[in-house]
């Protein structure tokens, strides 16, 4: 993959700036990344971090409630935000004549967002209707982000609801907002990435016109969520009144990514093995030759999304069955593969289409100006490496056959979370 | 890390010394350029669309076939054959299908809908003729295996349960049944009891009969010269002929105005509101002053609709006003999810905010908005190969050709404030209106039967 052409600032506020620029077509996206999550929202406060993002969109000094949203569409744009376990990130992509109108709107949130009673009661009744939409009125809600972590995990940062629980939700209140943003919401703690349509120096010149004032805050130290993998096989059920078929989830801890980057690829290699396609060994023998599931997952992250966090991670497997087919018959069948794989490891041929495929979904998705911004975001804030995205191909064309079975062998079942879903009423 | 004890306080967060500040003016805009495209219809009658986008070097490919069908089993044995087209050739089985796309980095599904049969793929640049060749050898050599069709009826039979445990399928139902009762357009999920019965020989016939260039669209998008992009398809896609002509759906009916109906989701937390009425196609000449009347009702986040009922009151995380283009004409959909103890409430707001822009007619800074996302919007969907190649598929679909496409924004630049007025008078009346609400009839029943226009069970 060609190496993407990066610069690189930081502002006397300790913002990091990160440009990409690239001028195959004339649109522009901008990012903000701050280093908090949900891993890092307080006890008794579950889902904070997710909801206090909602708030970001509510205006600030400069913007009344609604102007965000208005001036980015009335450029011709399109804006999001999203909540991770270590990371919060905002950004907009636009016709690229609105970049500086962007830059603005972000540094304004930055600098004074508009914290209000109104606002935050507002925004907890529409995070409510998000979590009924996501989690409470559907089947496998949740399954396996939430349901999951507790199983596999005994820390709160790590076992708890990102969502959040709804009387955590109506307890918040703005005094909680404000701290949560002096804390957090520091320059310094935030990286700014540009990519697309933009002339480097330009755009730093603007970058330092609209962030160069935002006062410099102290940046808080990162807490290592770090705790001891499992010694045993831990067990979790959950009732799901609307799912029609039973679905098991096995969760495994997996090498740190920061640390251990060509031990934890392995894994991902190893997941694509297992089940991306139909030639994959899971997908071959569980789908198709013994017919035991539906579908079958696996992947690397809560999400399903590798390199998305800092330790500890996840390795996923998910599954869903007919009701005739055992559990155990699932988990001896997942074993058997993950055994036959580190006795000997993946061919020369599954390496191969591995690599291919990683190559492809990496250009696919760096063709989308959102995606490429944000992936430089994500990996400038948590590796300190926005080029990694782009080195990934040739990094895990030379994971070998040995690596993907040690990955195979570290999966032991006893030490791993196994989550089952019943399909059924609680009473 | 804990929080900080000393913080300031809310209202010293939201204030700096120097104050509000101006917002930037926008810059000029530098046009897109014009991408190389050959649009052409192939010897065989299938017609072909190749654009040159260079951004990154993989190729985009989609397509359609028309295959309607009027059988009462037509939706469950079209199913099956989109579940298996890519199972079983002279040349290749299911794990063939998939290593050989895999090593070009490459992959190809296929899906069915009442209208057409649709594939879909991407592969890196220099995979593009194996990509070809395996679509070749799917669309002219699929062969059935029964073991294939035997899996894949027993997973088709799950996997319908799972789709019609989700309250969106169960709403799309609900309003398709409600809009057009038992029309063929709405079976859009067959009945599992219909896929139990279906055959290999079914499976077959159906390909044989309707599996036809003709009708049928393709479009390649990538790193690739369009012109030998054509020669390519040519020689994989030449030999592929077949003159049975494609059966055609019966018309729509017109969707007209009435009371909506309520259907019973036992234990449900939120409801689903679905409303519907007639549109025009894209091809109207008061096509654009409605693309901007229904962005200013519901379109997108800056509209009366989520401006009032998600960010005034919190009724829903998501709602939105959008079209969905039907065989030779266009239907507007609204859809809101909110909690059961304000379904009525939301569905009062929504009555509220149609007629407001009925009769109180969107100004001219609404209208500007409106009109500067759609063409921004456009602009940044067609800018990915995968955006563009999905975006002219959507388009050849209705008859539109790239070059309107080109031609839109000047298109919605032109339209006045006046037009959409009247577009918003004539579509968006809330008399046009029908729809459905599902939820726990239970809890619902009380306020909607006070609302009133809504069928109760």
């Amino acid at each position: 993959m060609a190496v993407p052409e990066l610069h690189r600032r930081t502002l006397s506020n300790g913002l990091r700036v990160v440009l990409a620029p690239d001028r195959s077509a004339p649109v522009v996206g901008v990012s903000v990344h701050y280093d908090v999550g949900f891993r890092s929202e307080p006890q008794g406060r579950t889902g904070f971090a997710h909801l206090f993002e909602h708030l970001m969109f509510q205006g600030s000094e400069s913007l009344e409630k609604l102007a965000h949203f208005r001036h980015v569409q009335s450029s011709g744009g399109t804006f999001n935000g999203s909540t991770h376990p270590d990371y919060t990130d905002y950004f907009e992509v636009l016709p690229s004549a609105a970049l500086e109108r962007a830059l603005f709107l972000e540094a304004d949130r930055m600098r004074a967002p508009k914290i209000t009673e109104e606002n935050l009661r507002n925004q907890i009744d529409v995070v409510k209707e998000e979590i009924r939409l996501n989690v409470l009125n559907r089947p496998y809600g949740g399954f396996p982000w939430i349901l999951l972590p507790p199983v596999l995990y005994e820390t709160f940062p790590n076992a708890h609801n990102g969502y959040g629980d709804f009387t955590d939700l109506e307890t918040a209140t703005v005094d909680d907002c404000a701290a949560f943003f002096d804390t957090y919401y520091a320059p310094g703690n935030a990286v700014l990435t540009v990519a697309g349509d933009l002339h480097p120096e330009e755009t730093f010149a603007l970058v330092e016109k609209h962030f160069g004032d935002v006062p410099a805050r102290p940046v808080p130290v990162r807490p290592s969520f770090a705790e001891p993998l499992p010694s045993a096989q831990r067990t979790g059920h959950h009732v799901d009144p609307h799912a029609p078929l039973p679905a098991v989830a096995v969760g495994y801890r997996m090498p740190d990514p920061v640390s251990e980057l060509d031990a934890y690829l392995a894994y991902s290699v190893l997941s694509e093995v297992l089940t991306d396609g139909d030639a994959s060994r899971l997908q071959q023998r569980m789908v198709h030759q013994d017919a035991i599931v539906t579908d079958i997952g696996t992947g690397c992250g809560l999400f399903g999304v590798p390199l998305d966090s800092r330790d500890p991670d996840t390795f996923l497997v998910t599954a869903i069955h007919a009701p005739d087919v055992s559990t155990q018959l699932v988990l001896d069948t997942l074993d058997e593969e993950l055994d036959r794989l580190s006795a000997t490891g993946p061919d020369t041929e599954e390496l191969t289409r591995v690599t291919a495929r990683w190559s492809a979904s990496l250009h696919r998705e760096h063709d989308r100006v959102s995606s490429r911004t944000l992936a430089f975001g994500a990996f400038e804030l948590m590796y300190g490496r926005a080029e990694l995205s782009a080195e990934l191909p040739a990094r895990i064309a030379a994971i070998t056959a040995e690596d993907v079975a040690a990955a195979a062998k570290a999966m032991r079942p006893d030490s791993r979370a196994v989550l089952t879903v019943e399909p059924g009423s609680e009473s | 890390m804990t929080l900080l004890t000393d913080y300031r306080s809310p209202e010293e967060i939201g204030r700096t010394e120097a104050g509000p500040r101006p917002l930037p003016p926008l810059g000029v805009q530098r046009p897109d350029q014009d991408a190389p495209t050959v649009d052409t219809v192939l010897a065989n009658g299938l017609r072909v669309i190749a654009v040159r986008r260079t951004s990154v070097p993989m190729v985009e490919l989609r397509m359609h076939i028309p295959f309607a069908g009027d059988a009462a089993d037509h939706g469950a044995v079209s199913e099956l054959l989109a579940s298996t087209l890519l199972t079983g050739t002279a040349r290749r089985n299911r794990v063939r299908f998939s290593t050989d796309l895999a090593k070009v980095g490459g992959d190809l599904s296929a899906s069915v809908d009442p209208e057409r049969l649709y594939l879909s793929g991407s592969a890196l640049v220099e995979g593009t003729e194996t990509l070809l060749d395996v679509l070749a050898d799917a669309i002219t050599g699929a062969v059935y295996p029964d073991g294939e069709i035997d899996r894949e009826r027993d997973r088709l039979v799950e996997r319908i349960a799972m789709a019609r445990a989700q309250p969106r399928v169960i709403a799309r139902e609900a309003l398709q049944k409600h809009r057009y009762a038992d029309h063929p357009f709405t079976k859009e999920v067959p009945e599992a009891a219909e896929v139990a019965q279906v055959t290999a020989t079914q499976v077959r016939d159906l390909h044989a009969r309707a599996m036809s260039p003709r009708g049928s669209v393709l479009v390649l998008v990538g790193d690739v010269d369009p012109a030998q992009a054509v020669a390519a398809l040519e020689k994989a896609l030449g030999g592929w002929t077949n003159d049975t002509p494609a059966h055609r759906l019966p018309a729509l009916p017109v969707v007209s105005g009435g009371d909506l109906l309520l259907v019973h989701r036992p234990g449900a937390v939120q409801s689903q509101l679905r409303l519907s009425a007639q549109a025009i196609p894209r091809t109207d000449p008061r096509y654009p002053a409605l693309q901007l009347a229904n962005l200013v009702f519901g379109g997108y986040f800056s509209s009366r609709l989520v401006e009032n009922i998600r960010e005034d009151k919190g009724y829903t995380y998501s709602t939105n006003s959008s079209f969905e283009f039907t065989p030779g004409n266009a239907t507007l959909l609204i859809d809101a999810d909110t909690a059961s103890e304000v379904t009525a409430a939301a569905l009062l707001e929504a009555r509220y905010e149609l007629g407001r822009l009925a009769l109180v007619p969107p100004t001219e800074q609404e209208v500007d908005s409106a009109r500067q996302y759609a063409i921004g919007s456009l602009l940044i969907t067609t800018s990915s190969q995968s955006g563009l190649a999905s975006t002219l598929l959507a388009f050849a679909g209705v008859d539109i050709d790239p070059q309107w496409l080109r031609e839109h924004p000047d298109r919605l630049r032109a339209v006045t404030t006046e037009q959409v007025a009247a577009a918003a008078l004539e579509f968006f009346a809330p008399v046009n209106f029908t729809g459905v609400v599902v939820g726990d009839a239970d809890l619902l029943t009380p306020s909607l039967s006070a609302l009133g226009g809504v069928q109760l069970p």
